[in-house]
């Protein structure tokens, strides 16, 4: 057993258990910082995977900067009365469970079609996680897809002004 | 597997005489920080503990754990006692990616030349962005310290912090930019070597304005004053930790202690030359692995990081703390596009160049 599948293991029990609390605690504020913890694991499962730069940027955009966010939203309005924010309707639990059995369908359809154990990483890959590697590529083979990213970006940040700066009557 | 542990025990002894030195750090820091406070204001200073009041910070920290550590009846248990963990973790585990030195070559006893890095893991090519990416994280001690407390003061200064890192967080990353693309790595050794050799080497030739945003956002980043709203005492008795005592209180005291160092560790790593001599090293015959030449660097890098806390804790009394939404306008209509700016600068420049 190698160190790597070691740490893929401790991580991946936690990250689903952190889910686990994040979907099914009442407490807003426990939820939020539940999938904070989820984030950090996430962040390790990609180490796992050489992707450095990928999984600091899922801790520095996700936990740093979005749940953080989040989280001020909550403290804010001080949600305290869960029993309103329970959910009543029927459908949308069956609709969920049903999308879960499919999601997880899926999953086990792949794993077996693509077989069981190790593959070996190709050198390549090991690179491919450092910055520089992957700079190149989203700058040459993926920069059409870079520039519109960019400007749907772009394009959320005019919105997001436009809609802040209606005035309140 | 017997190098896996080789390696494993090397990181154990480094990590435990960092910790030893941040938590000593801490006391220096306080210590510089009631000296010089009185020193500007006129006073004598603490001269009661030890010669000088040395041993002051320490009967400080005695004096915080022998205190009563007392719970609000209606905090919310688990993160009200989560927070500070949060806060202190997140200061100390910064450290790992931090050089002090150039590697040092050691020659064994059968005669192979083991290379000894001076840090945890410094030579990490995203050094820089786990840096960024833990500080962001550290506003979660602030604002769940306010939040679990269930006190006005208290969540009013955990509002005030988590705002204030959001907004000045930004106007960080970016600024770093600058020096990113003039030496072309995320990697803090890298970046440290870049500026070898004489002192206009120094990023803060190259980047001028990149410096000066860089330490008005770090500043803020540290909660120092000028930015110190999220613990104004006038207004909000005490902030954030205002419902904590003991050793809690004590916890928060010193990873904001560390952060502080953390920041000004940031600003020699990236704009001062790190621990190089302000000229070229050959000068005092000093061959490039020898252990001289590490004894000699974490000397300069100690007194490099002295000089910068001093300017810190000299700034706090000489500049009064903002209001406010003038903290807001500065972060977001002055650092933010002079940041952008200064990215657009240096683009061109190294285009033409």
């Amino acid at each position: 057993m190698s160190l790597t599948f070691l740490f893929f293991g401790i991580l991946a029990v936690l990250a689903i258990a952190t889910a686990v609390i994040c979907v099914s605690n009442k407490n807003p504020v426990v939820s939020a910082m539940a999938l904070v913890a989820h984030f950090f694991m996430l962040a390790g499962l990609y180490l796992t995977l050489q992707a450095q730069f990928i999984a600091i940027l899922q801790i520095l955009i996700y936990a740093g900067a979005i749940m953080v966010l989040v989280i001020f939203v909550i403290m804010l309005l001080n949600l305290g009365d869960e029993e309103k924010l329970r959910e009543k309707t029927k459908y949308r639990k069956i609709l969920a469970s049903l999308l879960g059995i499919g999601f997880i369908a899926m999953l086990c359809s792949v794993y077996l079609g693509g077989g069981l154990g190790n593959k070996a990483t190709s050198p390549m890959a090991i690179t491919i996680g450092a910055p520089a590697a992957l700079g190149k590529e989203l700058f040459t083979n993926y920069l059409f897809a870079f520039e519109a990213i960019a400007l749907l970006l772009l394009t959320a940040i005019i919105g997001a002004v436009v809609l802040a700066k209606r005035k309140v009557d | 597997m017997n190098d896996l542990l080789l390696t494993i025990i090397e990181v154990l002894i480094k990590g435990m005489v960092l910790v030893t030195f941040i938590l000593l750090g801490a006391a220096v820091q306080v210590y510089l920080e009631r000296k010089i406070s009185a020193f500007i204001q006129g006073r004598i200073g603490p001269n009661r503990a030890g010669p000088f009041g040395l041993l002051q910070p320490f009967a400080d920290v005695i004096k915080l754990f022998m205190k009563e550590d007392i719970f609000p009846k209606l905090a919310f248990k688990r993160f009200h006692q989560f927070a500070p963990v949060i806060s202190m973790g997140i200061a100390i585990v910064v450290y790992a990616v931090i050089p002090f030195a150039d590697p040092v070559k050691i020659t064994m006893a059968d005669g192979t030349v083991k290379e000894i890095v001076m840090g945890v893991a410094p030579n990490l090519n995203i050094g820089i962005l786990f840096i960024l990416a833990m500080t962001s994280v550290g506003v979660y001690g602030l604002t769940l310290a306010g939040w679990s407390s269930n006190s006005k003061y208290s969540l009013l200064g955990g509002l005030r912090s988590a705002a204030q890192m959001i907004s000045y967080e930004l106007s960080m990353g970016l600024a770093i930019i600058g020096v990113l693309m003039i030496c072309g790595s995320f990697s803090l050794s890298d970046i440290v070597t870049h500026q070898k050799g004489w002192f206009w080497h120094w990023n803060i030739f190259a980047q001028p304005l990149a410096f000066i945003i860089f330490m008005v956002s770090s500043f803020a980043e540290m909660n120092r004053t000028p930015f110190d709203l999220p613990e104004a005492e006038p207004e909000l008795v005490g902030g954030y930790n205002t419902e904590y005592s003991g050793m809690k209180f004590g916890m928060f005291f010193l990873a904001e202690y560390s952060n502080m160092a953390t920041g000004s560790i940031l600003l020699i790593l990236l704009f001062f030359g790190g621990w190089h001599l302000p000229f070229p090293q050959e000068w005092l015959g000093l061959q490039t692995g020898s252990i001289a030449l590490g004894i000699v660097q974490l000397a300069v890098f100690l007194f490099k990081l002295l000089a910068v806390i001093f300017f810190i804790i000299w700034v706090r009394w000489t500049v009064p703390r903002f209001r406010y939404d003038q903290l807001m306008h500065m972060g977001w209509r002055m650092l933010l596009p002079l940041a952008l700016l200064n990215i657009a600068v240096t683009g061109i420049i190294l285009f033409i160049i």
